[in-house]
This record gives C-alpha cells, structure tokens and sequence, in this order.
C-alpha cells in the first residue's frame, strides 16, 4: 500500500482531564474523500484542530504523506500542503473578496515578507486568486467587500480561499452547514469537481450528500472512534445505531 | 496618481508653513509637531496596523534620544554617528523587548510594555553616572548636514521636515506592502492567517522592530530639537500621550498620527498659555473625540464628508 496522505496515530487531547480526543487513529489513502460524523461533542473539530495545528497533541502523532507534523506550527504544516476551512467563517469582512483570496496565496508565497514594495494589485497573485474564485463560482464578486456577500457566498468564499493553497490535504469543517438546498447543491458539486490529486477529509452531519460524496465514513463518539468503513459497512453497523438511536 | 499630487500638495504646504507661520516661535513648534507626528507613525505600526496596544513606546524615543546624547558627549562622536549609533542600539533594543512583549498580545502586551518602559525610566533616574539622573544630559550640538546650520529655528524645521517625509513614505509603503497586508491580517484573524502559512508571531515582531526603529528616529531628533534630555522622555506620560496622538487622530491610517501630533501639542503649547489647566482641555476633547468620532479624527470626518456628499446627491 502507498504512503497515506494523511495518518492520524493514538492522538490524544485532554482539556482539563477531559478527553476530547482519545486515542484517534485513522488513516486517509491519497485520493481518497473521507467522512467524519459523529454526534455533538464528539471531538470533530477537536480532531481538525489537532490535525491542522491549531491545537497541541498531548500525545500521538499525525503525518502527512509520511512526513510527521505532530511539533509544527499550524502555518509550517500549511506550507507543507495542508488546508482548511472553518466551521465559524473567518474572513476579513473589510476587505474584497480577492484580496481575501490573495491573502490565501500570498500566505504560501516567499513574497509575503516583502515589505518595500506595494502589495500588486495584478499579476500572479491575483490571477491565482481570481481562478481559485472561478472555481467556486465567485469570479463575477471578486470586487465586492466580503462583508456584502450573503451567507452561502462566504462559505464558498472560505473554500476559494483553501483551494487557492492547491493543498495536498483539504480539511473541510461542515462545509454544507447552514445553506439553502439549491446552496448545497452548488457546494456539493464544486466539491465533487475537485480534482483526486487533492485527499479531502470533511466533517459534516449525517446528511445524504455527505454521505454520497465520501468513500469511507469514520465515526468518532466521546473522542473515539467506533466505526470506520464504507457507507453500507457504517450504516449497519451496532455501534452507528446506538450512538445516534441511543438504542 | 490623485493621491501623489495631494502628497505633492501637502509637503508643499509644509515647506511653505515657516513663511507664513513667520514667527520663530510658532516654527519651532511646527517642528516639534513633525517630531510628534514620527514618534506616533511609528506607534501606529503596531496600534493600528498590528492591533498590538503598547503603553510602552516613550522606550524608543528616550533610548534613542539618551544614546545619542550620551555616545556624544562621552565619545565626541559627530552628531550624524552617534545618531546612527543611537538607531542601531535602540532597534536592538527593540528586537530583544519585542520577545519578552510578544509572549502575549492584548492586555497582557500592554502591561509588558508598561512594564519594560518603567524599566527605563527608572534607569534614567537613578543611573546617575550615565544618564546624569535627574540633571538630565545637555551640552549637545546639531548635525551640520552639507556644512548647513541648524541652530536656527527654520533650518531645523527642514531638516525635521525631510526625515518626517522619509518616514511617512516609508512607512505608508510598508503598510501596503504585502508585509502590511499580512500584519493587518494577523491583527484581524490571526488564527487565520496561521492556517494560511503566515508566521504570525514573527510577522508582528519584525513589525515590533520596524516600530521601534522609527520611535528611534523620533528619538534623535527630540534631543537635537532640544539639545538635552531627561527621564521625562521615558516617563508613562510620554507612552501615554503618544497613544492619545494615535488613537485621537485615527488609529490604522496614515495621516491620523500626524492629526493626532499636531492635536496634543497644540493644545499642549498654545492652550497652556492661555489656560492654567489645559490638561483638563486635552481630556475634554479626547472625551468628545471617543464619544463623537470613536474611530478617531481622520476616519471620523472622512466618514462625516462621504455622509454630507452622498445626501447632497439626490
């Protein structure tokens, strides 16, 4: 079997003697497009925050394509090709949609230390920025101030500005939360044209389109995680049923 | 290009202010205010543009004013070396307080910053043998630069006057630069800004640096504007005052510190002249600028006048 793109080993998290995360492994192929569910509390957003860095591993660790990241900063494992986005958007409402995505690309441009001169309002970085919009379907808005924009267009807004990055790891945090059925679709289907050089873990709830655009679904409960398989292999499962029947 | 000619037109105005001012007196405040203006640039680097509140910054304008004056007259250094002596330690200076300051943000950085300016000032007063306690240091001469005087008055505006245009065009180039654009990304997301591959802790230190340098700058010209200096210039007041001059004028802009400058010592110099307590009157007008225009001068009557514009308009 080829290197994992993503390798989660006996990660631990405990705030205050509360385990939010305990003992988690998992491991997502290159490729692949991997769903985690679990009820709320679960310690999904814990597991992204450990994964991305935003928070520190008691113990454990996490590779990407083999490389261990489990001591970087959150912005040394952007550089070595992980993404994200936020459940809570975090955009910067003052400025334009472009510069937000600029921002994004800049962030892995050695030219984000320059200092002496203007920051371009053209050129790579904004073509860049304008085609990670395209992607989206935002390229008509790339002008507009974000704080202008209606909900579902800052959710898009915050997957532009991951895929910008062209990460090798793309960590969704419920990417469908709150949009309408016709958002949805959108989002569902800019998601499923991206393309398989590019491994996607997502949280989300336990909703049919989540569920039909991931190949493997993990399901955490408590910081553990219970049940790991295909769709039909979690659906069936004893364990998927007591968690969230509580039967 | 529309703004180039207004910063033509503004630095024109400025050269011509000592013509129309005439009296001595009034130019030599006009210097203190560009003097003022610089010190308060650079505290805005890290107010406005880093979202990093320091109570602390009278560190690098009093450093740089008492290294200079002390390499000076201990070393008979020429006035242009010992300042660029005084730059040098005060920005290493700067880097070294960047680390312990850095290790919080928020309240927390405002309190190291107190605390590291106290520092100081303390140093000022009771470190007798180098900084004349008290006493203060005086006896310095003005740079000659290209063999012209600057103990007039109006030479000394000038000379003032370039090194302010030097470090407004500096710094409104660092602040549009993709450095500033990251600075004020970490200042407004900067969990963000980790996850995207910005440094964040190093990007609001280099910015921590570059503010202290400018304080320096600052620092040289108030003690050749004075030809002396005491540990009044390290004092809170000073941290303080030139605070009020950032947050006054408008925090996050480039000509708000300049407003602010002009404002405090203004009130400062004409007010006390006529008014027994002007610090009361300086307190009353930061009372109804909080209250009128909350984020400042510059921004508040930029908003005002769009406002005015747009109702005109049918």
């Amino acid at each position: 079997m080829s290197v994992p793109a993503l390798a989660v080993r006996q990660l631990c998290k405990s705030f205050g003697g509360l385990p939010a995360t305990d003992n988690v492994s998992l491991e997502v192929a290159p490729g692949e497009r991997r769903l985690v569910i679990g009820p709320n509390g679960a310690g999904k957003t814990t597991l992204f925050n450990l994964i991305s860095g935003d928070l520190r591993a008691d113990a454990g660790s996490v590779r990407l394509f083999g490389e261990e990241m489990v001591k970087l900063r959150p912005d040394q494992r952007a550089h070595r090709g992980l993404a994200r986005t936020y459940q809570i958007i975090t955009l910067f409402p003052r400025d334009s949609l472009v510069r937000n995505v600029m921002l994004s690309v800049l962030g892995l441009s050695p030219r984000r230390w320059h200092a002496w001169r203007p920051l371009p309002g053209s050129g790579e970085l904004r073509d860049k920025a304008l085609a990670a919009l395209a992607r989206v379907g935002l390229e008509p808005l790339a002008e507009r101030a974000v704080s202008e924009l209606s909900y579902g267009e800052k959710r898009r807004a915050e997957i532009a500005m991951a895929l910008a990055q062209n990460p090798r790891v793309l960590l969704l945090d419920e990417p469908l939360a709150g949009l309408s059925v016709e958002e949805r679709k959108v989002v569902q289907s800019l998601l499923e044209a991206i393309p398989r050089d590019m491994t996607i873990v997502m949280i989300e709830h336990d909703t049919d389109a989540a569920l039909a655009f991931a190949e493997r679904i993990t399901v955490l409960h408590y910081g553990n995680v219970i049940v790991e398989g295909t769709r039909a292999e979690v659906v069936a499962h004893p364990r998927t049923r007591e968690v969230y029947l509580g039967a | 290009m529309k703004r180039a000619v207004l910063a033509a037109a503004g630095v024109a105005a400025l050269a011509l202010l000592p013509c129309a001012l005439g009296n001595e007196y009034y130019v030599n405040l006009s210097s203190q205010v560009l003097i003022a203006a610089i010190f308060a640039m650079s505290l805005n680097i890290l107010v406005g543009y880093g979202g990093l509140v320091s109570l602390g910054h009278a560190a690098y304008l009093g450093v740089g004013a008492y290294a200079t004056a002390w390499v000076a007259l201990r070393f008979g250094l020429g006035p242009f070396a010992s300042g660029a002596v005084a730059l040098g330690v005060t920005t290493l200076m700067a880097a070294a307080y960047g680390v312990l300051a850095l290790r919080a943000s928020g309240l927390g950085f405002l309190m190291i910053t107190l605390a590291l300016g106290q520092i100081l000032w303390g140093l000022a007063y009771r470190w007798v043998s180098v900084t004349g306690g008290d006493n203060g240091l005086s006896g310095l001469v003005r740079p000659r630069p290209f063999g012209i005087d600057l103990t007039d008055a109006r030479p000394f505006y000038y000379f003032t006057l370039v090194v302010f245009v030097a470090a407004f065009a500096l710094i409104a180039l660092f602040v549009r630069s993709p450095f500033g654009a990251s600075l004020q990304g970490a200042r407004d997301q900067p969990r963000r800004m980790t996850a995207l591959g910005f440094h964040v802790w190093m990007i609001r230190w280099i910015a921590f640096v570059v503010s202290g340098f400018w304080g320096a700058v600052a620092g040289v010209l108030y003690v050749y504007y004075n030809n002396f200096i005491s540990p009044h210039a390290l004092s809170l007041t000073q941290s303080a005052e030139v605070l009020l001059m950032v947050i006054a004028g408008g925090p996050a802009t480039l000509l708000g510190p300049l407003v602010g400058a002009a404002l405090v010592v203004l009130v400062k110099d004409v007010a006390s002249a006529y008014v027994e307590r002007w610090t009361l009157l300086l307190g009353v007008i930061f009372v109804a600028i909080v209250l009128f225009l909350p984020d400042g001068l510059v921004p508040g009557v930029r908003r005002l006048w769009v406002d005015r514009i747009a109702r005109r308009a049918p």
